[in-house]
C-alpha cells in the first residue's frame, strides 16, 4: 500500500515529467558515459594484461647490428632480468599480388620445434612451422586480412637481395605486435606493413647470423629497477651496435593500447563530471521551485506531525527517483556502447580473445556518483523546506524585490524598452540561477568543442605532416646506405619526377644529465620534399652546421638555440662530437634532429652515402614505377604516403567521426535540458504575470517575446562563454596527449566552433518552442483571483 | 430608489447604441460529469459613461459576466455586442486586440510586475496603444506621482491598486472592469481605491463596471445589477448616488 504522502509525490513527479525527463537525460548522459569508458577500459585492460601474461610479453627490449648468441649467459646475468629471448628481427619489401606497389614485411625468427621463450606467438589458423621445410612462415593476422592471404597461399619477399617465395603456413598474433605500425610511421597501416614469423636457422642463413642475433626481448623480475636494466643493457650491446634499449613505455604497440587506456581514463572522469555537475543544479533549481511553490503543504505536514525527517525524506525521494531513472537509462545505453566500443577495439587491436565483462563495482560506483551529485545539488534546499518554520510557511513567500539593473544604474539602459527592463531585472535578481543556466549551457558548448576538435587537431597534423612537410610520394630506404649518385638511378625509374636522397643516422644526444637516443636526418641542402619548419610555420633550411631539434626533443633534452650538445652515433665508428643547435623546429611526431646532409656525411667520414631517397613520383605511372622498385633488392623498403593516408582516413578518422556523433548528441542533451528547465522554470514563477500581460492586451508573441528573451540573453552570454571554456578544455586535452611518440595541436576550427554554436542554438530553440506552448495553455481566468 | 425592468434603457438619451448589448447569456462549465451553470440567460444593456456595480454573492456568476465582457471568456450561448461588434463571434486575436484598445483591467489581487517600477508597469500597457495618457498623467489622476519610482514590493495594498487603475485607465479605455477592487483592502484604503475608480469614471467619462460582493459599494454607483444563479435578480437605478468618501463598510 502506497503512503498517501508517496503518492502526492508520484503526482508532483508527474506533474514536472517535462523537467524529470530532460534531468534524466544529462544524468543519463554522464552515466553513459562514464560506463562506457569504464567498461570498455575494464575490458582492454583485461585482455591486454592476460594476453600479455599468457603469451610472455617482454619488459625490455634492444636492437643490435649482430651480436654472438654467446652473449645470451652475460645478458642473463644482468641483475633483474627473469629470461632472455635472442631473434633475428629484420624488415623487408614484399611483394603481394593484390597490389602493385612493394610494401614491407617484418621477419622474426622462431625456434622451429617450439614457441619462443617470450613474446610468444598465438596461432589462430594453420600450423607451427616445421624445421627444414624451407620457406615456411606463419603471417599476422592483420596484414593476412587486409590481402586476403589464406594458409597455403604464397608470396615473395626480398630477403638480404635475394628473392625467395614464401609459404604461409599460419595465421598469428602477438602481443608484441597488438598494433602493427611500420618503422619509421606514426599510423597503423594493415595493408602496407605486415610481420611475418620465419625458422631462426633459415634467417641466419639468409643473413649469414649463425650463432647470432640482432634482437634482445628480456623479462624481468617482479620489483626489478628497470632503468637500472637498460643502462646495463645498453654498457653490454654497445659495442655491438645497440641503438639503444629500451621498456614497453617506448614500445609503439603497448605505447598505442596504454595511450588508448590513459585516454578513457580521461573519458570517463570528465564527461561524467560535466553532467553530474549539470544535473545535481538542474534538481536544485526544481527542487527549491517544488519546496518553494510547496511551503504552505509542508507547514500543513508539519502541522499533523511529520517530522523534519520525513519532509526531507518526502523532497529526497523525488530526487532519488529521478536520479535513479537517469542512472538505468545512462547505465544500459552506456554498456551497449561500450560494448560497441569493445568491438571497435577488437577490430583495431589484435588480441586472441577480446571479452566483454560488465563489472557490478563500476555500476555500484556510477550510482553512488549520480546519487552523491544528486544530494550534493539539492542538500541545501532539503534542509531549507525542513527548518521552514510552520507558521512561517503558512504565509506565502514574501514578495519579490527588485531594484534597477546595473545596466540600468550606470545609465545604458535608459532606452530600453519595459520588456527588456523586466528581463534584466529578473536575471539580476536570481543572479545566482541566472550564473548557473549559463555556465549549463557553456558547458554544452564547451563539451562540444572538446569533443569535435581532435578532428581539427589531426586534419592540421595530418595537413602539416603530409602537405606541408613531407610533400613526397614515397620514400624508398635501401639495405644499406648507398651512395648520393643512386639518385640519378632513383630518377630514371619510371615516372620519377624528382627525388632527394637522406641519410638517417641513429645517434644519443647528452645535455650534462639529460640524454635521448634518436635519428639525425641529414637532409640535401635544396630540399623540396621533405621540408622541416619553425614554430611560426617559416621553413627552415638545413644550415651547414649545427643540429636542428624538435620542440619536444629540445623540450626533453633542456636545450635552446645555441646550446651545444654532445652527439654520440651508435653505428659504425661510434663517434662523439659536439654541435650546437641552430634552430627548433616545430614537429607533431616523434623527436627527431636534422642537419645538412653534406655536413652529416662529412662527419661521419664514410663518404657521400643516402640511406634512401625521397621520390615525387607520376601518378599514371605509379605500377611501372612500383614493378621496377620490386625488382630491385637493394631497396629495403617503401612508404607510400598516399596509401597510409587513405588507411589512416579509414581507420582513425572513421573512429573519430563516430566518436563526435556521440558527443553532439549528448552535449545537446545538455543544452536541451538546461534551456528546458531554465524556460519551465521561468515560466512557472512569471505565469502570473504573463497571464496578466495577456488580459492587457499583449499578443501571445509579446508574451513569448518575455520569456523567451531571458532565454535568448543567457544564451548569447553563454555562447562566447563556452567557446573560451571549449578552448581550455582542449588546451587541457592536449596536454595530456602530449608524448614523445606525438602532439596533438591545439588547433580548433572556426567550422568547430561555428557547429559547437549552432548545435547549441538549435537545441535552445527546440526546447525554447517546445515551452513556448504553455503560453497557449495559460489559462487567464484562473491566475487574475489566486495569489500564488 | 426605483426597480425598473429590463432592458434598461439609457437614462438620458435613450437613443444612444449601449456599450454592451447583452442577450440570451449563457455559460456552462463541464467540470467531469457535473455541468456547473454560472449563467443563464442574462439580457442586459450596458451604456457609456454609466457607473455599473455587479452585485452577487460568490457562485453569483458576476465573475464569469466580467470575463465575458473582457474577452477572457466565451459563452456556451447567447451574444455579446460590443459597440454594436459581434463580441462573441471574435477570434482569439481579435479578442486581444479589443482587450488591448478598449478594455482596462483592475484586479483584486492587482498583478502588478515586481520588476517594474510604477510608472513602467503603466508604461508597459501605454507602450502597446495609440494615443494613451502619459504615464505621469495617469498616476497623477490616482495620486501617486510622487511614488512613480517605486516598485511594487515597495508600495501600500492600496497604492498597488491604485497603480493598477493608473496602468488600467493609461490607455483611455472605453470600458473598465473591475474585479473585487477593494477585496483585498481594509476599509480606508479600499475607499481610497474607490474615489479613484469614481474620479476616472467622471473625469474621463469610462464606462466602469465593478463587480463586488459588498453591497455597500452599490451605493456609489449609477446602476446596481444584482445576480444571482447565474440570473439578474435585479436592476436599479440609484437616484441618490453617493460619493465613495461617504460610504462605509
Amino acid at each position: 500500500m502506497i503512503s498517501a504522502l508517496d503518492r502526492k509525490l508520484i503526482r508532483d513527479l508527474w506533474h514536472i515529467r517535462g523537467q524529470a525527463l530532460a534531468i534524466c537525460a544529462v544524468i543519463g548522459a554522464g552515466v553513459s558515459m562514464f560506463t562506457m569508458a569504464m567498461t570498455a577500459m575494464v575490458s582492454l585492460i583485461d585482455s591486454k594484461d592476460s594476453y600479455y601474461d599468457r603469451y610472455r610479453f617482454a619488459d625490455v627490449f634492444a636492437h643490435v647490428k649482430r651480436a654472438p648468441r654467446s652473449m645470451e649467459s652475460r645478458i642473463q646475468a644482468i641483475p633483474g632480468i627473469a629470461q632472455v629471448e635472442l631473434r633475428i628481427v629484420v624488415d623487408v619489401t614484399l611483394s603481394v599480388e593484390s597490389l602493385a606497389r612493394p610494401v614491407t614485411g617484418r621477419l622474426i625468427s622462431i625456434p622451429e620445434d617450439r614457441q619462443p621463450n617470450l613474446n610468444s606467438v598465438y596461432l589462430r589458423q594453420g600450423r607451427w612451422i616445421e624445421p627444414n621445410r624451407t620457406g615456411e612462415v606463419l603471417v599476422a593476422e592483420s596484414f593476412a586480412l587486409a590481402h586476403e592471404l589464406r594458409v597455403g597461399d604464397r608470396i615473395t619477399a626480398v630477403i638480404n637481395g635475394r628473392f625467395q617465395r614464401l609459404k604461409i603456413v599460419g595465421i598469428a598474433l602477438s602481443p608484441e605486435y597488438v598494433i602493427e605500425i611500420a618503422p619509421g610511421s606514426l599510423l597503423p597501416d594493415t595493408e602496407q606493413f605486415g610481420v611475418f614469423w620465419m625458422g631462426q636457422s633459415q634467417l641466419e642463413a639468409a643473413y649469414d647470423m649463425k650463432q647470432s642475433f640482432n634482437h634482445v626481448s628480456a623479462k624481468l623480475l617482479r620489483g626489478a629497477n628497470e632503468p637500472e636494466v637498460l643502462r646495463k643493457l645498453d654498457d653490454l650491446l654497445e659495442r655491438f651496435g645497440s641503438r639503444g634499449a629500451y621498456g614497453r613505455l617506448n614500445h609503439v604497440s603497448d605505447q598505442f593500447v596504454s595511450d588508448e587506456i590513459r585516454q578513457l581514463q580521461a573519458t570517463a572522469i570528465v564527461a561524467p563530471s560535466i553532467f553530474l555537475f549539470v544535473a545535481s543544479f538542474l534538481l536544485n533549481i526544481v527542487v527549491s521551485r517544488i519546496v518553494g511553490l510547496q511551503r504552505e503543504q509542508i507547514a500543513a505536514l508539519k502541522a499533523f506531525g511529520y517530522t523534519n525527517w520525513q519532509i526531507v525524506l518526502h523532497y529526497f525521494k523525488l530526487v532519488l527517483l529521478i536520479t535513479i531513472v537517469g542512472t538505468l537509462i545512462g547505465a544500459v545505453s552506456g554498456i551497449w556502447l561500450g560494448k560497441s566500443l569493445t568491438i571497435m577495439y577488437a577490430r583495431f587491436y589484435k588480441f586472441p580473445i577480446f571479452h566483454f565483462r560488465v563489472e557490478t563495482w563500476i555500476l555500484l560506483l556510477v550510482t553512488a556518483l549520480s546519487v552523491g551529485a544528486a544530494l550534493l545539488g539539492t542538500w541545501v534546499t532539503l534542509r531549507r523546506a525542513a527548518k521552514l518554520p510552520p507558521a512561517e510557511a503558512m504565509r506565502p513567500e514574501p514578495p519579490a524585490q527588485y531594484r534597477s539593473t546595473l545596466v540600468e544604474r550606470i545609465g545604458i539602459a535608459r532606452f530600453l524598452p519595459h520588456v527588456v527592463r523586466m528581463i534584466l531585472r529578473k536575471l539580476e535578481r536570481s543572479l545566482f540561477k541566472t550564473l548557473m543556466n549559463c555556465s549549463g549551457i557553456a558547458l554544452a558548448v564547451a563539451s562540444l568543442i572538446l569533443g569535435s576538435f581532435s578532428l581539427d587537431a589531426v586534419n592540421f597534423m595530418m595537413d602539416f605532416m603530409f602537405r606541408l612537410s613531407q610533400r613526397q610520394d614515397a620514400t624508398l630506404t635501401f639495405v644499406e646506405p648507398a651512395h648520393v649518385s643512386v639518385v640519378h638511378d632513383v630518377r630514371h625509374l619510371p615516372g620519377v619526377l624528382q627525388c632527394e636522397p637522406f641519410r638517417s643516422v641513429p645517434v644519443r644526444l647528452r645535455n650534462g644529465h639529460r640524454h635521448r637516443r634518436c635519428g639525425i636526418m641529414g637532409l640535401a641542402e635544396e630540399n623540396e620534399l621533405y621540408r622541416i619548419f619553425a614554430d611560426n610555420e617559416l621553413e627552415v633550411k638545413p644550415p651547414p652546421d649545427g643540429l636542428l631539434l624538435s620542440d619536444k626533443l629540445a623540450q626533453l633534452l633542456n636545450v635552446g638555440v645555441g646550446t651545444e650538445v654532445e652527439v654520440e652515433v651508435l653505428e659504425g665508428k661510434q663517434r662523439r662530437l659536439h654541435l650546437p643547435v641552430a634552430a627548433i623546429i616545430r614537429e607533431f611526431s616523434g623527436t627527431n634532429a636534422y642537419m645538412n646532409l653534406e655536413a652529416l656525411n662529412r662527419w661521419m667520414g664514410e663518404g657521400p652515402l643516402a640511406s634512401g631517397v625521397f621520390v615525387k613520383s607520376d601518378e599514371a605511372k605509379r605500377p611501372e614505377f612500383y614493378a621496377k622498385v620490386k625488382e630491385t633488392p637493394r631497396i629495403a623498403g617503401i612508404t607510400d604516403k598516399t596509401a597510409m593516408l587513405q588507411s589512416f582516413e579509414r581507420t582513425i578518422a572513421e573512429n573519430l567521426l563516430v566518436m563526435r556523433g556521440f558527443n553532439i548528441l549528448f552535449a545537446a542533451v545538455i543544452a536541451f535540458g538546461v534551456v528546458y528547465n531554465a524556460t519551465r522554470i521561468s515560466l512557472s514563477e512569471q505565469s502570473r504575470d504573463l497571464a496578466t500581460l495577456r488580459v492587457i492586451g499583449f499578443t501571445r508573441y509579446e508574451v513569448s517575446a518575455i520569456l523567451l528573451g531571458e532565454l535568448a540573453i543567457i544564451t548569447a552570454v553563454a555562447l562566447p562563454v563556452g567557446c573560451l571554456i571549449g578552448y581550455v578544455f582542449a588546451a587541457v586535452a592536449t596536454l595530456g596527449l602530449d608524448t614523445e611518440l606525438y602532439r596533438i595541436p591545439l588547433v580548433i576550427s572556426p567550422q568547430t566552433y561555428a557547429n559547437a554554436i549552432a548545435t547549441v542554438i538549435v537545441a535552445t530553440i527546440v526546447s525554447g518552442l517546445i515551452v513556448r506552448r504553455k503560453i497557449d495553455e495559460l489559462d487567464l481566468v484562473s491566475v487574475l483571483k489566486t495569489k500564488d | 430608489m426605483t426597480e425598473t425592468t429590463l432592458p434598461i434603457s439609457h437614462p438620458n438619451s435613450p437613443n444612444l447604441d449601449p456599450v454592451f448589448r447583452i442577450r440570451g447569456l449563457s455559460k456552462v462549465y463541464e467540470m467531469g460529469a457535473v455541468k456547473v451553470h454560472a449563467l443563464r440567460g442574462v439580457d442586459l444593456d450596458i451604456f457609456e459613461s454609466q457607473f455599473v456595480v455587479l452585485l452577487g454573492a460568490s457562485g453569483s456568476g458576476k465573475s464569469t459576466l466580467l470575463n465575458i465582457l473582457g474577452g477572457l471568456d466565451v459563452p456556451t450561448s447567447g451574444e455579446v455586442h460590443y459597440c454594436g461588434q459581434l463580441l462573441t463571434s471574435f477570434s482569439d486575436a481579435a479578442l486581444t486586440r479589443y482587450r488591448r484598445e478598449n478594455v482596462g483591467f483592475v484586479f483584486q489581487f492587482y498583478n502588478l510586475i515586481p520588476s517594474l517600477t510604477a510608472s513602467e508597469n503603466v508604461s508597459l500597457v501605454t507602450e502597446i496603444v495609440d494615443d494613451p495618457l502619459a504615464p505621469d498623467e495617469a498616476l497623477r489622476l490616482v495620486n501617486l506621482y510622487e511614488r512613480r519610482h517605486h516598485y511594487p514590493a515597495q508600495l501600500s495594498g492600496g497604492e498597488q491598486q491604485r497603480v493598477a487603475i493608473a496602468r488600467a485607465i493609461a490607455k483611455r479605455p472605453k470600458v473598465l472592469l473591475c474585479d473585487e477592487p477593494t477585496g483585498a483592502l481594509d476599509v480606508k484604503t479600499g475607499i481610497v481605491v474607490l474615489q479613484a475608480i469614481e474620479q476616472v469614471n467622471q473625469e474621463l467619462g469610462t464606462s466602469t463596471i465593478v463587480i463586488t460582493h459588498n453591497a455597500v459599494i452599490a451605493e456609489i454607483a449609477d446602476w446596481v445589477i444584482s445576480l444571482s444563479d447565474g440570473q439578474v435578480s435585479g436592476v436599479r437605478m440609484n437616484s441618490h448616488k453617493r460619493h465613495a468618501t461617504e460610504v462605509s463598510w
